[in-house]
């Protein structure tokens, strides 16, 4: 019974269901509040997807993250108020803007293998955060970039309540899940695989260690900009300390909360983290004496996160009761349903 | 088909390869065998790729790979797989295996952006591949499984699959039979020779002398990075220089 439902929240019709339930979110909220949290929630979420490229798949722990997050906020806020952009075009340049700087850095770091690449790319993000803080003529330093220019309309629809903004977010979340979807499930995913299983391994394999882990990272810095952009329209004010690295260590957080390398695991870490943080909003900063034995708990004993622990037993009990039923009709054959892994 | 000449490999002023030169015949079961430190694995990541030698050549059917990456040596044809082969413990054997060969197929991020007929078609002969290396190694049955969940000879099977669905045309296989029970042993010894049937070449390390015995058709041996005899097995077991590399020269025996 307990099995039966499981397997239902694997069926690809799923994901439908969800859609759904996120669409008509806005019309049961009880706030605005309320549906500005899950927009935010969404935004951090594409962001985490990105992190889940190069470290949950590709298996390098990239600390630069929340830098390449800032970047593409600043790329979009500065065009947009500085220089008279509008916001669609500084959406696409703060796209590119973060793929370049993410091929350079990760041509350089991704020289470097385990900790190394790690500490390298923590200097990263925090040399990024110094450029924000401290360039003031070109980001106005401590005091931030205000003004941010909301996202242009489209003739009916236009983007200056949280509603819509809302659903915009939806449209760039459901978006980058499809994208990662496929991606994990294509060879291109299998080979980031391989990677994080070795280099050694994976060189045996025939793979080019360089050319698939940047683009891998190339890959996750680009998401990270679209989620930055989206932030800092929608937010209109955005300041260095959206480059802190402690934004870094959150989505590592949500990510290993909902399940590193697993399709939903990034959603299902940022949701769960976000509003638990809400709800604990009362306790203010004696929340982390929650949150710290909490982590501790399921990284000790849930360690592939909600998701992937949720997957790995469902797996084994088909595979379990598909073998019995196999030995009871006396006959060695196939060994029961494959289940999607990547779900 | 693998020729090496004068391979040498220097760490600092440490000659863990010195001036090898050695033959290896096409379709035949080929073995190294050597005290531990004698450059056998030093040997094969040499013939890999994954270290670049110091001097010598390596020349797989008449083209020199010396100076060639690893994963370009693989395209050639060399496949290998490790004393210990980390597989993705959470994953189905066969999801491990489909990446394999990887090597053989073109498809990029744009590919899988638009969903291409190519995509689609490489990742079907890349699952047939799998399917078909699985079958080779005697493992369909479990090709549902988690790596977690198999026995530590099926893990060996698995690596040796992994390892053919490179589609390559020599093997290099690092002390397949460690870790394993002597029936197991038989197993894969069984298994090596099949491979040597279907038109395989095959290089191995081990330490198990009834297998390599059994199955070799021309035994390398090395001592201290340098080779001391070459041939048959039955011509290796006679010679000196392998007894003494064995069980030590008399006048170590005296001192």
């Amino acid at each position: 019974m307990w099995l039966k439902l499981a397997a239902l929240l694997t069926r690809p019709a799923t994901k439908y269901f969800f859609i759904a339930l996120a669409l008509v979110f806005p019309l049961v909220a009880q706030n605005e509040y309320q549906i500005y949290v899950m927009a935010s929630a969404f935004v951090w979420a594409i962001a985490v997807y990105g992190l889940n490229i190069i470290t949950g798949y590709c298996g390098q722990l990239n600390l630069a993250h929340g830098g390449f997050f800032a970047l593409g906020a600043y790329t979009l806020g500065l065009l947009t108020a500085d220089y008279g952009w509008s916001y669609w075009p500084a959406l696409v340049a703060a796209l590119v803007m973060t793929a370049v700087v993410g091929f350079f850095v990760g041509v350089v770091s991704l020289r470097l293998k385990e900790h190394y690449f790690a500490i390298f790319t923590l200097c990263v993000g925090f040399i990024m955060y110094l450029l924000m803080d401290k360039w003031e003529e070109l980001t106005h330093g401590p005091v931030g970039v205000r003004n941010i220019a909301p996202p242009n309309g489209f003739g009916l629809v236009d983007f200056t309540d949280t509603t819509s903004i809302y659903y915009l977010v939806l449209v760039f979340l459901v978006l980058t899940m499809w994208f990662i979807g496929r991606l994990s499930r294509s060879l291109l995913g299998r080979t980031f695989t391989a990677i994080r299983n070795g280099d050694e391994l994976a060189q045996s394999l025939g793979i080019n260690l360089m050319r698939n882990k940047v683009l891998a990272f190339v890959l996750s810095t680009t998401f990270a900009g679209l989620a930055g952009a989206l932030y800092a329209g929608m937010v209109r004010f955005i300041g260095p300390e959206d480059a802190n690295v402690l934004h870094t260590f959150d989505m590592i957080t949500y990510l290993l909360v909902g399940g590193i390398g697993t399709l939903s695991g990034p959603l299902v870490g940022t949701m769960g983290i976000v509003w638990l943080t809400q709800s604990l909003q009362f306790m203010e900063e004696y929340r982390m004496i929650l949150f710290g034995p909490l982590l501790v708990f399921l990284v000790i004993f849930f360690p592939r996160g909600i998701v992937g622990s949720f997957l790995s037993w469902l797996h084994r009990r088909t595979q379990g009761e598909a073998e019995a039923a196999a030995k009871t009709q006396q006959s060695r054959g196939t060994t029961g349903r494959r289940v999607n892994n990547n779900a | 088909m693998l020729r090496i000449e004068n391979l040498t490999k220097m760490f600092g002023g440490l000659a863990a390869v010195k001036d090898i030169s050695v033959e290896f015949e096409a379709n035949q079961v080929n073995a190294i065998i050597g005290p531990n430190g004698a450059g056998k694995s030093t040997f094969f990541n040499l013939v890999a790729g994954s270290h670049k030698p110091s001097f010598g050549h390596i020349i797989l059917d008449g083209e020199d790979i010396t100076t060639l990456r690893c994963d370009y040596i693989a395209r050639r044809g060399v496949g290998r797989t490790f004393q210990t082969t980390n597989l993705f413990e959470q994953a189905s054997v066969l999801d491990n295996l489909i990446v394999g060969h990887r090597l053989r197929t073109r498809s990029g991020l744009w590919d899988v952006l638009v969903n291409s007929r190519r995509l689609q078609q490489e990742e079907k002969l890349s699952r047939d591949k799998a399917r078909e290396a699985l079958e080779f190694v005697g493992l369909s049955h479990v090709e549902n499984r988690f790596i977690a969940d198999i026995t530590q000879e099926e893990r060996k099977r698995v690596a040796f699959a992994l390892a053919l669905t490179t589609d390559p045309k020599i093997l290099l296989l690092d002390e397949p039979a460690a870790g394993i029970n002597p029936e197991e042993t038989q197993g894969l010894a069984e298994l090596i020779g099949r491979m040597k049937d279907h038109g395989l070449t095959v290089c191995l390390i081990e330490h198990k002398m009834d297998m390599v015995m059994g199955i070799a058709d021309k035994i390398m041996v090395l001592d201290h990075g340098e080779k001391i005899a070459e041939g048959t097995p039955e011509q290796v077991r006679e010679d000196p220089a392998v007894i003494e590399a064995y069980l030590g020269s008399d006048d170590d025996a005296a001192a």
